[in-house]
C-alpha cells in the first residue's frame, strides 16, 4: 500500500448536474424550444394552472408537459384532456426532484422537434427541486394562499431560483390571513428581480397576466 | 429527504476524480457544508454507509465532513452576525437589507488517496 495524498478539489456537490444542465439547455436553445420548470409544494395548484394556461395559449404554440411525481398518472391522465399536443408521466422513483439527466430522458421520449414550450411539472416539494438543475430556461413556482405568506422566510432557496412566483388561489383570500404586501416583500427580499402574478387558476383572474409573461419569454428564447 | 440523492452526487464524482488521477486506493472522503445549506449531517451519513458498501472504490473509504458557520452581512452597518440566531435582521442597527454571505455550501472539500 503507497502513501496517502491529501487531494484538495473544492468542487460544488451539483457541478456534475449543474453541466449537464447547462449543456441540456444550450441544445433546447438550439432546438428553438422553451423548457419552463414549474414547483411548488403539493397541492397548491399546478396541474389546474397548466391547464388554464393550456386554454388560454394551446392555440398560439404547440405545447408539450412533463409530469413528475414520485408515482401515478393522475396528473397526465388529467392534463391529457386538454387538448394539448403531448403529455407525458416521468416516474422518478421515490426522488423528491427532477434532475437533469432526468428531463433529459423525458424530453428525448416525448421529442421535442415538433414543440415551442415544454412545461415540466416538478415533484411536489419546496426543498430539493431547487437545488438541482434541470437545464430549463426559466423556472417558476406556484404558492397557494393557504400555504401562507411567510414562505419566502422559511424556504428561501426556491425563491431565489425561481424567475417567476405565482400566487394561486386568491378567490379564498378573504377566508385566510395572507397578507399579499408581505408576501411581495418577503418575496423581493430574497429575490429582487421576481415576478409576481397573483392568480386564480380556478375563476382565470390573472391568467392573462401570467400567460402573456410565459408567451413572451418563450417567444424571446425561440427567436430565430 | 435530499441526502440520498446528495450522496449519489458525491460518489459519482469522487469515482470521476479518481479516475482521472488513476487513484485506486481512496481512504477518506472530506465534504463540508454550510450551516443553513439544508443537510442533515446524520442522514448524510446513514446515507453514505449504505450507499459507499455498493461501490468498490470508496468502500473502506472513512466519510468526514465539515461545517461552514453562516454569516449574513449586513449593507446598511456594514458589519456581520450570526445567521442562525439573528435570521434576515440586523442585530446591531435593525435593518433588514442584509445577504447570507457563506453558509449554504455543498462541497466536496478533499480527498486522501493513492
Amino acid at each position: 500500500m503507497g502513501q496517502y495524498k491529501v487531494y484538495e478539489i473544492k468542487q460544488s456537490i451539483f457541478k456534475a448536474n449543474d453541466d449537464a444542465a447547462d449543456v441540456l439547455r444550450a441544445e433546447m436553445k438550439k432546438d428553438h424550444c422553451f423548457l419552463l420548470n414549474l414547483m411548488s409544494s403539493p397541492g397548491s395548484g399546478k396541474t389546474t394552472t397548466l391547464t388554464r394556461t393550456i386554454e388560454k395559449l394551446g392555440d398560439k404554440m404547440n405545447i408539450g408537459i412533463m409530469e413528475a411525481d414520485i408515482d401515478s398518472d393522475v396528473d397526465a391522465e388529467r392534463i391529457s384532456h386538454t387538448g394539448v399536443k403531448k403529455v407525458i408521466q416521468l416516474h422518478t422513483g421515490g426522488m423528491c426532484h427532477l434532475d437533469a439527466d432526468m428531463t433529459r430522458q423525458g424530453l428525448t421520449e416525448m421529442g421535442t422537434d415538433d414543440l415551442d414550450l415544454v412545461v415540466l411539472e416538478n415533484v411536489g416539494n419546496l426543498v430539493c427541486p431547487a437545488e438541482f438543475d434541470t437545464g430549463a430556461a426559466k423556472n417558476a413556482m406556484i404558492l397557494s394562499v393557504p400555504e401562507g405568506h411567510d414562505k419566502p422566510l422559511k424556504y428561501p432557496l426556491i425563491f431565489q431560483v425561481c424567475d417567476a412566483l405565482i400566487i394561486n388561489k386568491i378567490d379564498v383570500l378573504p377566508y385566510f390571513d395572507f397578507d399579499m404586501d408581505k408576501v411581495v416583500e418577503f418575496a423581493k427580499m430574497r429575490n429582487p428581480n421576481i415576478k409576481i402574478f397573483p392568480i386564480s387558476a380556478k375563476t382565470g383572474e390573472g391568467m392573462d397576466a401570467w400567460c402573456a409573461w410565459l408567451r413572451e419569454q418563450a417567444d424571446t428564447w425561440n427567436a430565430r | 429527504m435530499h441526502e440520498l440523492s446528495i450522496v449519489t452526487y458525491v460518489i459519482e464524482q469522487v469515482e470521476k476524480i479518481a479516475k482521472e488521477n488513476e487513484l485506486t486506493d481512496i481512504q477518506s472522503v472530506t465534504l463540508e457544508f454550510g450551516e443553513v445549506s439544508g443537510i442533515v449531517p446524520e442522514y448524510l451519513s446513514d446515507c453514505w454507509q449504505w450507499y459507499a458498501k455498493k461501490k468498490p472504490i470508496i468502500e473502506h473509504a472513512e466519510f468526514k465532513y465539515e461545517i461552514i458557520p453562516a454569516i449574513t452581512w449586513c449593507d446598511d452597518c456594514k458589519s456581520t452576525y450570526p445567521t442562525v440566531k439573528y435570521g434576515k435582521t440586523c442585530p446591531h442597527c435593525g435593518s433588514g437589507r442584509t445577504w447570507l454571505q457563506q453558509g449554504q455550501e455543498m462541497n466536496i472539500k478533499q480527498i486522501e488517496a493513492c
